[in-house]
């Protein structure tokens, strides 16, 4: 029982009674219309809210606090904001506050996982868009997480850069990590996730495999466009009107 | 990333000597008449009370800037030190200054007072947006009432004291005031420390932060308690010095990899360099009376401040 849950959970104003059980191992797509509360549904799972009703749970057990959550969930904000001009490995270290330790040979896979080692001693402010969000990222697999939780980690990268991510993110979920992605491409998360959970105004309007879940009737229903789908499964491209 | 701290140290213990023979009279310790008693009682205390002061600022300019993220921070903007000067100023108004104890107790308690209404106001939130604001009115608070107790002064020495001890300086001071910041202001550096991971978390926003275990409700505390500790002492024995947290930390961020915890105490260090130094240039400057201390930083502050200012405007900082 390693599996990552919310049971029954609402959150005023922003979700109502939301029930799923997340597995290891699978690149999961959390999916909706703005405001549809997938932000919210990604920080309840992350134990940065707290949910007015229902529970979350890691294991089967009420999901830990302080450095023992944040040990197995690692959590890359929609905002990917860093006060100070940092190195790159200064902020890939950051990763590994949970720990307690310089985490030098994590540090450095994680530079390598997402071709950064060339840049570890650049200040942050030198690096482009897409630079910035694979370190962003390293900085969240330094910390060795069981879960890899981000928001919209795809959001303002060109095409190439968003493959290079989910393919680090895919080689996270094959070494057993969970991954868990808000994603409002309905064409990555169709092609690239396990799983998708479609949220409509704080509901759980779909959950399953991409195909059915992102099925033309669903993003009829929730997105209120007529849609439809083309090419093989893991191909696809969805074509509006 | 320890780079700048035996730098600064080096620099410390050349400066430190250099500042026990300087003044309006340069001392020689084998000529001058009476040089031991000089050093022991007068200058060794007035060089070591710079450094405890300048050092307690320093840190808590570096610590402050880190938990608001903001490089304009200070720490004379969220009450403490408004709050220790009000408490100076109503034993002055008293009359109570004569006892050696009573004004810097009187100052701690000013301090203790703004650092409880901050932590009653923001504690609970643990947001660093309501901190800023509720720290901003315990400043114009205290501020207000410094004003009130100077235009009721009781009578025209009380208003003089008022005045001049507001100015910040080191004139006069003695081992007692050394004995009362040091044990104070350290252990305000040790909190201040404490929380340097919390603020390294913190650089990645608040969620962020949170995600990486850190206790925000914890970290306020420690900044509270740690620049209480640090900024009250500071006021207590050597009145208000504005300033030193709001440049130290921009002089020492280059030499550092910019993580507000390796930030700490070299800019406890560089705090004590700058504030000896600038009381080293009160002592020698051939002025009729010597220039106050808070005035000095004040004069080298501005520019700095405005410097930082234009360099924001630019998109440096």
């Amino acid at each position: 029982m390693s599996g990552l849950a919310v049971n029954e959970i609402a959150i005023r104003g922003r979700l109502n009674t939301v029930t799923a059980a997340l597995q290891p191992g699978q690149v999961t797509a959390i999916c909706g219309p703005n405001g549809a509360g997938k932000s919210t549904l990604l920080q309840a799972l992350a134990g940065l809210i707290t949910p007015t009703s229902g529970t979350v749970e890691l294991g089967g057990a009420p999901l830990p606090q302080g450095r023992e959550r944040a040990r197995q969930i690692g959590y890359l904000p929609q905002i990917g904001e860093v006060a100070w001009d940092l190195s790159v490995a200064s902020l890939i270290a950051l990763g590994r506050l949970p720990h307690g330790d310089r985490g030098d040979a994590q540090v450095a896979a994680a530079l390598a996982a997402l071709d950064l080692t060339a840049f570890a001693h650049r200040p942050l402010s030198t690096l482009s868009g897409g630079e910035r969000a694979r370190a962003l990222l390293a900085r969240v697999l330094a910390g060795e997480p069981r879960w890899i939780l981000a928001d919209e980690p795809l959001a303002a990268l060109d095409l190439g850069h968003q493959l290079t991510l989910l393919a680090r993110l895919r080689e996270a979920a094959k070494a057993g990590a969970g991954v868990v992605l808000v994603v409002h491409d309905l064409a990555l998360a169709m092609n690239h996730a396990d799983r998708v959970m479609v949220l409509d105004r704080g509901e759980l309007a779909a959950d399953g495999p991409p195909e059915e879940a992102l099925a033309s009737p669903v993003i009829a229903r929730v997105w209120g466009v007529p849609a439809r789908w083309l090419g093989e499964p893991g191909a696809r491209a969805l074509v509006c009107g | 990333m320890t780079r700048p701290i035996p730098l600064l140290t080096v620099l410390l213990l050349l400066a430190v000597p250099l500042s026990l023979l300087a003044g309006r009279v340069w001392l020689d310790p084998w000529s001058t008449p009476n040089a031991a008693v000089i050093l022991a009682e007068l200058r060794l205390p007035r060089a070591l009370l710079a450094l405890v002061i300048g050092g307690g600022l320093g840190a808590a300019g570096a610590a402050m800037q880190g938990y608001l993220r903001n490089p304009l921070a200070d720490p004379g903007l969220f009450g403490i030190a408004p709050g220790a000067a009000l408490g100076a100023v109503a034993s002055l108004w008293f009359g109570y200054a004569a006892s050696a104890w009573l004004l810097p107790l009187f100052a701690l308690a000013g301090a203790g007072g703004a650092m409880a209404l901050l932590a009653l106001i923001a504690g609970r939130s643990a947001s660093a947006a309501l901190f800023t604001l509720a720290g901003m009115m315990i400043a114009s608070l205290a501020g207000a009432l410094t004003s009130l107790a100077i235009s009721l002064a009781p009578n025209a020495f009380a208003l003089s004291e008022i005045v001049n001890w507001l100015m910040g300086a080191l004139t006069d001071r003695s081992w007692p005031d050394v004995w009362l910041a040091a044990p104070l202001t350290l252990a305000g550096i040790a909190l201040l420390r404490l929380a340097g991971p919390g603020l390294d978390a913190l650089t990645l926003g608040e969620p962020a932060a949170r995600s990486l275990g850190v206790n925000p409700a914890r970290l306020q505390w420690l900044l509270i308690g740690g620049t209480a500790l640090t900024v009250g002492s500071g006021v207590a024995v050597a009145g208000v010095i504005g300033f030193v947290g709001l440049i130290v930390p921009h002089l020492v961020r280059p030499l550092t990899d910019r993580r507000p915890s390796s930030l700490i105490v070299p800019s406890a260090l560089a705090g004590a360099l700058l504030v000896l130094a600038a009381d080293v240039m009160c002592r020698i400057l051939p002025l009729v009376t010597e220039l106050r201390l808070g005035i000095a930083l004040s004069l080298i502050g501005a520019p700095f401040f405005l410097r930082l200012l234009l360099r924001l405007r630019r998109g440096w900082l």
